[in-house]
């Protein structure tokens, strides 16, 4: 065995400059200089040039005037320093009891329509960025009046941020939270500033 | 269900299938040092490895020697990163200033990076420097599959072999597959998955003041060069708590097929590989015809079973009651499903959603394909060894069956072989079973549950399946970060990796040694369409017999649970 021991030791410590130095060096040089938007985390900035949030990372909104995530089991709530997903069982009461929580909030500013699945249950990361199409819908009404802006504008706002589905079928529909809450924004400045 | 979700599975096991035949030709020159288009590049890197380390590459070891220098490789491995997790605290690249990890986490997180698992008891985000995931973590990703595939390689040699005494260099399949296999395919993948989207830097994290006026901490990392490697090496170790399930780890559906491809495709690789190097295509391509059979009926149920009403949202009253629990809005149940089999088919352990909240057959199917052996394809080279492992069994209980000589590929089987192939196959549900059996009944075991009733135990149960499979994949509720979990975890996971390898090992070593004999009348043949059956059967009974009386206290329970729930409304 003590044969092996060099061998052993001086590839280990090759392979880790070159695979642990080297290649992530490499890496993230060529992903910087080619893509430094995605390479930074495709961060949103304002005006003032002061971060606003990642495009692919949800976050909390609570404004009547914006389109609210879905439900969020990292920490309070997209914590984006700790993801995760809520691993609550299929028959957890504590499942259950939530999602009968949600509905109830929904159904507070969406009396009627169907909700979809994406609505009442939590993400995988907890940062879930996007809401499915039906879940942006019920929102409309609610947006709408906050702003006083028609609903037909704003689901037209909607549907310019809606991705398809990859060739039609490889992954769902969506809408980015933020980016169609910027884009609302921007439509309508005024509303930004607390009611 | 709909169409699309069908297409979508389809597509994603298929072309991860198709893409392993050119590779794999590939990776069979490089394990039988043919020339390649890489050399004028690799050819003086290889060569400095060699020279630095003192390695005569040509020299053929025999199966002693080739698992005496893997165990010292793998050895010195493990003590380099439990050194590197204990000192974090003063190593450099630690911009959130994380302290060194615990003993028993420490030995947990080395053995399973070492050991080609990935299982992670800590959340990494949280937990580990910028330093560990790189110099630690990442390199452990990439010469942890290289091991496995030596394992291959060797047995290959074996195969072709007639009468000789080596089974190759385990330093030269090594260094060369290392090089010129993994380290080309991740330096592309990894750039271009920036290009899509997913984050590449060293700052400690970013600060952002939402629409609402409050403030969100971003943690950023150099994750794309660690994510093309855990994808394309079979490990699964996220950067992030999330893994794969991360927008920032797999921010679109098209990052999602294509880091879907990459857990499946080089474990086909290896198989066609292993073709081509033991001069038994055809009956690798039976091999490989029985494995993507299982792991597409496994994807299949899957599927199925998370298409079901969920009784949470029956009870709410919600129209579309699928199972969107634990899931991203951009990949939807379909995505979860194709991915949920791949990772744990292959032994990769990544997760695009989280299992524990999947439906009880989902979760279920999910532990059973881990349970199977890790053949589907498993990991790159370790999964194609163990399923030649299962040809053999198929081809010994035929030939009891029959009175013919069992013969594979040209060589006789015997009681000796037969032996080996026990060894590697009991010792997986011995581990998984008396594991979970220990804990069941140890003081405080079960506090690290986090589900009440039947899915509790197949927390129990999934963890160590996960961890003695090598996949690395968990019902992610549980608290396994604490000594009882981390150690018989990791304890778990030695036992599923090197008695394998070893049994294989010695399969190889006793296989060279024997003339290759002819295919004869009495051969049975290895390439038919009922032999292709016959290896399913083995696979799914050995695998149902040993597994069911567990499975039926977790899953299977949790489903009659689910649908007397669901009928309730």
């Amino acid at each position: 065995m003590l044969n092996q021991a060099r061998p052993a030791i001086v590839s280990m410590l090759l392979f880790s400059l070159l695979l642990g130095g080297a290649y992530p060096a490499v890496v993230t040089l060529a992903g910087g200089a080619l893509f430094p938007g995605q390479a930074e985390g495709s961060l949103v900035r304002n005006a003032q040039g002061e971060v606003v949030g990642s495009t692919l990372i949800g976050q909390v909104t609570t404004g009547p005037q914006y389109l609210w995530p879905r439900p969020s089991a990292a920490g309070d709530g997209y914590n984006a320093a700790g993801s995760s997903g809520s691993n609550l069982g299929p028959l957890n009461q504590d499942l259950i009891d939530r999602v009968s929580s949600d509905v109830a909030a929904i159904r507070e500013y969406a009396p009627t329509g169907d909700i979809p699945p994406d609505a009442v249950t939590t993400s995988g990361s907890g940062l879930d960025p996007e809401i499915s199409p039906q879940f942006a819908a019920l929102q409309v009404d609610r947006i709408a009046l906050a702003r006083g802006m028609e609903a037909s504008a704003v689901s037209a706002i909607i549907a310019e941020n809606t991705s398809a589905a990859l060739l039609g079928f490889i992954g769902q529909p969506r809408v980015n939270v933020l980016i169609t809450n910027l884009a609302l924004d921007a439509a309508q400045p005024q509303a930004t500033t607390t009611e | 269900m709909n169409w699309q979700g069908w297409a979508e599975i389809a597509l994603t096991l298929g072309l991860a299938l198709a893409l392993g035949w050119p590779l794999g030709i590939f990776m069979s020159r490089v394990w039988n040092k043919e020339s390649t288009w890489l050399d004028p590049v690799l050819k003086p890197v290889e060569r400095l490895f060699y020279s630095a380390s003192g390695i005569d590459p040509d020299k053929s070891q025999g199966w002693l020697g080739y698992g005496a220098s893997l165990i010292a490789f793998n050895l010195f491995g493990f003590v380099l990163l439990y050194a590197m997790l204990r000192l974090q605290g003063i190593l450099p690249f630690n911009p959130q200033g994380f302290a060194g990890v615990s003993p028993d986490l420490a030995f947990n997180t080395a053995v399973s990076f070492v050991t080609n698992t990935n299982w992670q008891s800590y959340g990494g985000e949280s937990t580990m420097s910028h330093f560990t995931q790189m110099v630690g973590l990442t390199t452990q990703n990439f010469v942890s599959a290289a091991t496995g595939a030596a394992i291959a390689a060797a047995l290959a040699r074996a195969f072709a072999g007639n009468r000789e005494k080596g089974i190759g260099n385990f330093w030269a399949d090594l260094v060369r597959t290392t090089l010129y296999v993994l380290l080309p395919l991740s330096i592309v993948l990894a750039v271009a998955l920036i290009g899509l989207g997913v984050v590449q830097n060293f700052a400690a994290s970013v600060t952002a003041t939402t629409l609402d006026g409050s403030s969100q901490t971003i943690s950023v990392a150099p994750t794309a060069s660690q994510l093309a490697i855990k994808q394309l090496g079979i490990n699964g170790g996220g950067i992030f708590n999330a893994n794969s399930a991360h927008p920032f780890e797999n921010p679109s559906p098209f990052t999602n097929l294509i880091t879907a491809i990459a857990i499946n495709t080089l474990g086909w690789a290896a198989f066609f590989a292993f073709g081509r190097s033991a001069f038994a295509r055809k009956e690798i391509r039976a091999l490989a015809t029985a494995g993507i059979l299982i792991l597409g009926a496994g994807a299949a149920v899957i599927y199925a079973a998370e298409a079901q009403p969920a009784p949470a949202l029956v009870a709410a009253g919600i129209e579309n009651p699928i199972n969107m629990e634990g899931k991203e809005t951009r990949f939807g149940i379909a995505s979860t499903a194709a991915w949920a089999a791949q990772t744990t088919g292959a032994s990769n352990g990544s997760v695009n959603g989280m299992h524990d909240s999947m439906m009880p057959l989902g979760g279920g199917m999910a532990m059973l394909l881990m349970m199977l052996g890790e053949i589907l394809p498993g990991g790159i080279g370790s999964g194609i060894a163990i399923m030649v492992v299962m040809a053999l069994l198929s081809v010994f209980v035929a030939g009891l069956m029959v009175g013919r000589t069992p013969e594979y590929l040209g060589k006789k089987i015997e009681a000796r072989e037969i032996q080996y192939a026990m060894v590697a196959l009991l010792v997986v549900p011995l581990s998984t079973l008396g594991f979970s059996a220990l804990t069941v009944v140890w003081p405080g075991g079960l506090d690290s549950l986090f589900n009440p009733g039947s899915h509790g135990l197949s927390e129990l149960l999934y963890a160590f399946t996960s961890a003695t499979a090598n996949n690395g994949s968990a019902f992610g509720g549980i608290s396994a970060n604490v000594p009882w979990w981390n150690t018989t975890l990791g304890l778990a996971m030695l036992l599923g990796r090197f008695i394998p390898i070893v049994a294989v090992l010695a399969i190889a070593g006793s296989m060279v040694n024997k003339p290759k004999l002819a295919p004869s009348a009495g051969t049975l043949p290895t390439t038919s369409t009922l032999f292709i059956g016959l290896l399913v059967g083995v696979i799914i009974i050995l695998g149902a017999l040993q597994y069911f009386p567990a499975l039926a206290l977790g899953p299977i329970v949790e489903h009659f649970q689910v649908l007397e729930a669901v009928a309730a409304n």
